[in-house]
């Protein structure tokens, strides 16, 4: 151990012998790893876009409905307890943001056209932190409250009905008794989303008046919740658990959009796969330099090793030479990244290919997201497997009969 | 064999370990790059295929506005005998016409809106592979059968099945109200939710009378021999339409498949890029290497009287042998990996998931294709040429007795 010091200094002076193989080396290891950063960068900007809006639509990190909602989202599937009663259980259970809403599948219709849509009945107020809908960016006004008689559907389904702020539209779905239930309703306003398939497919009611509409008293579809963070989402889970019984089935948002849950694993591994894949393709260049850097100095080595160097410490010098050339390239890589990743974090304009980025479920703007995590992830890779890498260079220089390796020309 | 060149050879393996590494690294990239490249664009073409074949086909005869709107108004007048003639004009059976609307369909217990298409019996399963989906049931055969075939979520969310009867509401071409009750003869199950869920097909001389269409329709589904014929086709077919009507390519009328591919493809080649770069660099590296520690060898045969251009011609020539070896080598490997795949198929965890999304199968069998083998081997070949021009070129400045006394 008492060796460092000195081995360091030594490994670090040979690292610039051949400074033009070190340089180069130190590109390779750079561009290594700021490709490895940035594009993770642009990854995670994406997916964290794309579930932050698709939980947003969902919306919340945990919801509840009647078991059979899911599968069959008709009125008749309502959860067993009054709004009343939701109230009363998760009023004051502390959850950073709830409601509960009236979802059903429903038809809207104006005078020249129809179309299918999801209403909702919704108090207005409850969801205003994680709604999907900006309401101050809404032409005309967002619903005031569960009663309000007006109704709020997208920009695109506007122009597709050819109706607009001011004009009435009419909405019907069915009651429970499979009649049909229709009522009237004046738009009031416009709504625009990141993603074009929402403005066709939502149409806000209040609450409260979706409730008469659809004769179904004090009662609703689905209850949400939000917490502090999607990652985790357990203990808004539990706590919602525990506080009601069979009669209603409690689901992460990951069992809700299966494809979003899935994204969320499938990206974590391609970070991975990602960072080891750049690591093999630098390894060669790694190994290869290793090798020479003890090829052109085996007499010195013998050298040394005459003069009663421990064979151990040759090893030692021949890793700390290699970790060295690592971790400046490394930290070049890093600060590389962070110039270009910064700059590009409100945001890059990918519209030209919007309609394909929705088939993705991503919206057209990228934000790139620089996590610690991943920063670290990447390093401590590149250093574990680099170490590993020189492992076989060093233990060969280490293991030379010092007679033979003086001689050698 | 050319006295350069047995140098040259000679030269790459006096360190026959660095010329491996140097090779190795250049087949680890060209294998990724075989197997990555082919494996991709075997996606593309089930995504396109697979999501073309649902409905859109390779073009379709619309009237201009239509696309943008699907309004009941824009219509295609005399849509059946404009396919028949179609189909004659240019000798193909895999044209068919459709017209669309959206209506709420009732069971007994419940009520959706849905889109429903009217189709041709006869001509609809050569362009579309829903006829061919129905799991339960069969697809109608009559151009006037009171039938209709729903999807099987529809069917679920309705609680029928075949032989129940369904009640459609909507609104005909001229606004008024209409109305028909029709039997489900059969349920199709694409795996796609939003189509399982949303879609309706009855035939299209049924689908006139109830929405009060006159004779007319929306759209004109043609199917080309295969995708590359599709633009060709699609001229002959422009010109040979009346004037009122257009024709659009699949990409026209799906435009997020290709912006899908586009956004896919270049971040791919963002990741290829990187990978051909980091080649380069061991490349530079080596050759670099191999010029320095021979400085005082050149001095000795530049003063026997090798012309400097010649010594950068020779390291040009030992970094093109390398990079052959890692072209073969490397090509060889990825097809073979790639064709494994191609007996096996490939899937990973989660894909079943996102492929649902795309139109796509939950397992996939690349193909393997020279093109899409020699692509990325080629690339990598000339960013190893380009990575030795700086090595080469220093050796313009040596002189030759300064060199003979380097050590």
């Amino acid at each position: 151990m008492r060796m460092l010091p000195v081995l360091s200094r030594l490994a670090w002076r040979y690292l610039w012998r051949n400074h033009r193989r070190t340089i180069v080396m130190l590109g390779a290891i750079s561009v290594g790893a700021w490709a490895m950063i940035f594009m993770t960068a642009l990854t995670r900007g994406m997916v964290d876009q794309m579930i932050a809006d698709g939980i947003s639509v969902i919306p919340g990190h945990v919801q509840i409905h009647n078991p059979d909602y899911l599968d069959d989202p008709s009125v008749s599937n309502r959860i067993a307890l009054t709004d009343t009663e939701l109230t009363q259980r998760f009023g004051d259970a502390g959850f950073d943001a709830w409601a509960s809403r009236v979802r059903v599948p429903a038809v809207i219709t104006s005078e020249r056209e129809s179309r299918g849509v999801t209403l909702l009945g919704i108090d207005p107020d409850a969801e205003r932190t994680f709604s999907f809908v900006d309401y101050d960016a809404v032409d005309g006004r967002f619903l005031e409250d569960p009663e309000d008689n007006g109704v709020v559907i997208g920009a695109k389904l506007a122009d597709t009905l050819e109706t607009e702020v001011g004009k009435r539209i009419v909405l019907m779905s069915q009651d429970p008794d499979n009649d049909i239930a229709d009522r009237g309703f004046r738009v009031v306003g416009l709504f625009h989303a990141n993603m074009e398939v929402y403005e066709e497919t939502y149409a806000f009611v209040g609450k409260r008046t979706a409730q008469k509409m659809l004769r179904i008293g004090d009662t609703v579809s689905e209850v949400v919740f939000v917490g502090d963070d999607y990652r985790d989402v357990e203990p808004v889970f539990q706590k919602v658990s525990a506080a009601v019984d069979d009669s209603v089935k409690v689901s992460r948002w990951t069992e809700v959009d299966t494809y979003l849950g899935t994204m969320l694993g499938v990206m974590d591994g391609f970070v991975l796969i990602w960072v080891i894949v750049i690591f093999l393709a630098l390894s060669f260049g790694l190994v290869n330099t290793l090798v020479m850097a003890v090829f052109e100095r085996v007499r010195e080595i013998g050298l040394m090793l005459a003069l009663g160097m421990k064979p151990m410490s040759i090893l030692g010098q021949i890793i700390i030479e290699s970790m060295m050339l690592l971790a400046v390239g490394l930290l070049i890589g890093d600060v590389l990244a962070y110039v270009t990743v910064k700059p590009l974090e409100s945001g890059i304009d990918i519209s030209i290919v919007a309609k394909g980025m929705e088939m993705f479920g991503a919206s057209s703007i990228l934000y790139p997201k620089l996590y610690m995590d991943d920063v670290i992830l990447s390093n401590v890779v590149v250093l574990v497997l680099g170490f590993l890498a020189s492992l076989s260079p060093a233990w060969r220089a280490s293991r030379y009969e010092p007679v033979e390796a003086i001689t050698k020309v | 064999m050319n006295i350069v060149l047995r140098l040259a050879w000679r030269n790459l393996w006096r360190h026959a370990r660095r010329t491996w590494l140097t090779i190795g690294a250049m087949v680890f990239s060209n294998t990724l790059l075989v197997f990555m490249i082919s494996f991709q664009f075997s996606m593309y073409g089930l995504m396109i295929d697979n999501t073309l074949q649902v409905f859109s086909g390779h073009m379709q005869v619309q009237a201009p506005e239509y696309k943008d709107d699907q309004k009941m108004r824009q219509v295609v007048p005399g849509v059946q005998p404009l396919a028949a003639q179609l189909r004659k004009e240019f000798d193909s059976d895999t044209i068919a016409a459709r017209g669309w609307a959206f209506g709420l369909a009732s069971s007994e217990e419940r009520s959706y809106g849905i889109g429903i298409y009217g189709v041709e019996p006869e001509f609809e399963p050569r362009v579309s592979n829903i006829p061919g989906l129905i799991e339960d049931g069969r697809f109608f055969e009559q151009n006037d059968a009171m039938e209709i075939v729903i999807g099987e979520v529809l069917a679920r969310n309705l609680r029928i099945g075949v032989g129940d009867e369904l009640t459609i509401l909507g609104s005909g071409l001229d606004g008024s109200f209409a109305a028909a009750v029709v039997v489900v003869v059969g349920v199709f199950e694409s795996g796609v939710k939003d189509i399982d869920r949303n879609i309706a097909e009855m035939p299209l001389g049924t689908f006139q009378d109830v929405f009060y269409m006159n004779g007319a329709g929306h759209q004109v589904v043609i199917m080309a021999p295969t995708l590359d014929d599709a633009p060709a086709l699609q001229s002959n077919v422009a010109a040979f339409l009346p004037d009122g009507l257009v024709v659009h390519s699949w990409d026209v009328l799906q435009p997020g498949l290709k912006q899908a591919i586009q956004a896919d493809i270049s971040s791919a080649f963002f990741m290829y890029g990187i990978l051909v770069i980091l080649v380069a660099f061991s490349v530079l590296n080596t050759q670099l290497m191999s010029v320095l520690e021979r400085t005082h060898e050149f001095g000795v045969v530049m003063a026997l009287g090798m012309k400097p251009g010649r010594l950068g011609r020779l390291v040009m020539l030992e970094t093109a042998l390398m990079g052959l070896l890692g072209f073969v080598l490397g090509a060889a490997a990825g097809a073979l990996l790639t064709y494994w795949f191609t007996v096996n198929g490939l899937s990973y965890p989660g894909m079943e998931e996102m492929a649902a999304n795309f139109n796509l199968p939950g397992r996939v069998y690349p193909q393997v294709s020279i093109l899409k083998t020699v692509f990325g081997p080629a690339v990598v070949f000339l960013f190893t040429l380009l990575a030795a021009i700086y090595p080469a070129w220093r050796l313009r400045s040596l002189h030759p007795v300064e060199a003979m006394r380097t050590n």
